[in-house]
């Protein structure tokens, strides 16, 4: 099973680092990255292969969220069967 | 592989749109708490709903985190109250109303609806004690919702039932003063009542259900509005190929939820209801849809055509996105609890007679409409009557939530708060119908045929 890790707000030093850090941390896999930073405004999205975690997934969800909160930016992460389900037939 | 876009327009939607599941209702049949002892049944009843539901709001909290969509409520609809409680007393039946509430707040769920009563074709003496108790038994408790069928295609209308709830609802008006007369939001009159609505506050648990259910109820119009504005100045075609599309979506996600509540719950998968339901917040309005389609303000001519087109697209929309789908289905147009409609309503553009127009095209009927607390009964009687033969000679449901809000003249407002919203108190014929009314018996079904 996959998630869907968005991380968007002002940009700053080591941002990918620490998010693919916690990742690593967490057990989850990193399969995918786009990242793009516009007017100092940064937004990355992250594919993550979930399962491996080492934590269930909803503690999983904040603890990424709290990390968000130290960094001063807003990250979700949203299990991929809602795109999946809102996209495809 | 997901586009990226996708997970922009999907977050965009959640984030900026209130795009939300409005709510995960589960069913549960009451029948086997049957007793001849009212405090026996009302034992029985807390301890089945407890334990059917002990789960459900965790399992929709975990299911809200996981796939990062707000379940906004979580709600309970048991069996209609009047089909268990036979042997209660008008008390007794009030005793019953104070269990439901006491289950709703163990379990954490805002409204439990089911104590009602189907009466279409005639009053029975058990649903005639219930309704007796329906005043009382909303003023004291907080939770518990009410809605009696005093109307359907194949029986006909029961007069005499509209002329007893014209009454209760004035007395429980009454009875909730102190609160801008707040029962009356949680009292419903049917016509063509569906068993399997999710929806508040006419949602209880039908006879043909399974032993328990889910069903979902979806919402977006915000998300809807969004991409009317997004696609400027396109043809009507156009505009309701992107309303159907952007209705599948929607209800995809209503689908998703459904299907692993009632998994994780091990609870029956009911239906998806289709229903555009608007709350006070602003971006959040069915009324603002209708306009951003190109109604100066809602209520203005053209707004039942804009309104049945986007009811007939919503519907076409959701129903590929989904196995089952059932309940209302439809937009709402809740005056109370829709921005747009509440800013339309207060500048006059909005009449009550516009409303009732509106409500042949669409779901669900007279919602949330605040009155004069001096609204004879008579009055309030022709206004129910009208609504629901709107319902009967269309085959469809209708259904009035109206609110005699007591100390108030046309112009005040009433707040109710949260969901419910505030409304401004609408003005209403000072003619009514008593010598129809008081004729008594029931209106006949309608031909089938010769429809025009």
């Amino acid at each position: 099973m996959k998630a869907v890790i968005t991380v968007t707000g002002r940009d700053s030093l080591g941002i990918i680092a620490k998010v693919s850090t916690a990742c690593a941390n967490y057990g989850a896999n990193i399969i995918d990255i786009s990242q793009s930073v516009l007017k100092e405004y940064f937004a990355m999205f992250m594919l993550v292969d979930i399962d491996r975690l080492t934590i269930p997934f909803t503690e999983f969800v904040d603890k990424m969220t709290e990390l968000g909160r130290e960094m001063g930016l807003e990250i979700h992460t949203m299990h991929e069967d809602i795109f999946n389900s809102m996209h495809r037939i | 592989m997901i586009n990226m876009s996708d997970i922009l327009e999907t977050i965009n939607m959640i984030r900026e749109e209130n795009l939300d599941i409005r709510t995960v209702t589960m069913g549960i049949s009451l029948f086997d708490c049957v007793s001849d002892d009212v405090d026996r049944l009302c034992e029985k009843v807390y301890d089945k709903i407890t334990r059917c539901a002990e789960r459900l709001v965790p399992v929709a909290c975990e299911i809200e985190k996981q796939y990062g969509i707000p379940i906004i409520n979580k709600r309970i609809a048991v069996t209609p109250v009047s089909m268990i409680g036979g042997a209660c007393d008008v008390d007794g039946y009030i005793k019953i109303a104070k269990t439901l509430d006491r289950a709703a707040e163990a379990l954490g769920v805002n409204f439990i609806g089911g104590f009602g009563a189907l009466v279409q074709k005639g009053t029975g003496k058990s649903a005639e004690r219930l309704i007796e108790a329906i005043p009382e038994a909303l003023a004291v408790t907080e939770r518990v919702c009410s809605s009696v069928n005093v109307a359907s295609t194949k029986a006909g209308v029961n007069m005499d039932a509209i002329a007893v709830m014209s009454k209760k609802i004035k007395r429980l008006a009454e009875l909730t003063a102190d609160r801008d007369s707040i029962g009356c939001a949680k009292l419903v009159v049917f016509a063509n009542v569906p068993e399997d609505n999710p929806f508040m506050a006419g949602a209880f648990h039908g006879m043909g259900e399974p032993e328990t259910v889910i069903n979902v109820g979806v919402s977006g119009p915000g998300v809807v509005a969004s991409a009317i504005r997004r696609a400027g100045d396109c043809s009507l075609p156009e505009l309701a190929d992107i309303i159907k599309k952007t209705a599948f979506k929607v209800t995809r996600m209503g689908q998703l939820v459904a299907v692993e509540a009632s998994r994780r719950l091990g609870v029956a998968r009911g239906i998806v209801d289709l229903s555009l339901a608007p709350t006070p917040a602003i971006g959040d309005s069915v009324a603002r849809i209708l306009e951003e389609m190109g109604v100066d303000i809602c209520g203005a001519p053209g707004t039942t055509a804009a309104l049945a087109m986007l009811n007939d697209a919503v519907k076409k929309g959701g129903v590929m996105a989904t196995s089952f789908v059932g309940g209302l289905s439809g937009a709402f147009i809740p005056v109370s609890e829709d921005e747009g409609m509440i800013a339309a309503a207060s500048s006059g553009a909005l009449s009550l007679e516009k409303l009732e127009a509106m409500t042949a095209v669409c779901s669900v009927g007279l919602d949330m409409i605040a009155i004069p607390g001096d609204t004879p009964e008579d009055v309030i009687c022709g206004i129910i009557a009208d609504e629901i033969s709107i319902g009967v000679a269309n085959n469809k449901t209708t259904a009035v939530r109206i609110i005699p809000a007591v100390g108030k003249k046309a112009g005040d407002y009433v707040e109710f708060g949260g969901l419910l919203g505030r409304a401004p108190v609408m003005p209403v014929s000072p003619h009514g119908c008593g010598r129809f009314v008081r004729r008594g018996g029931t209106i006949p079904a309608p031909i089938q045929s010769l429809k025009n």
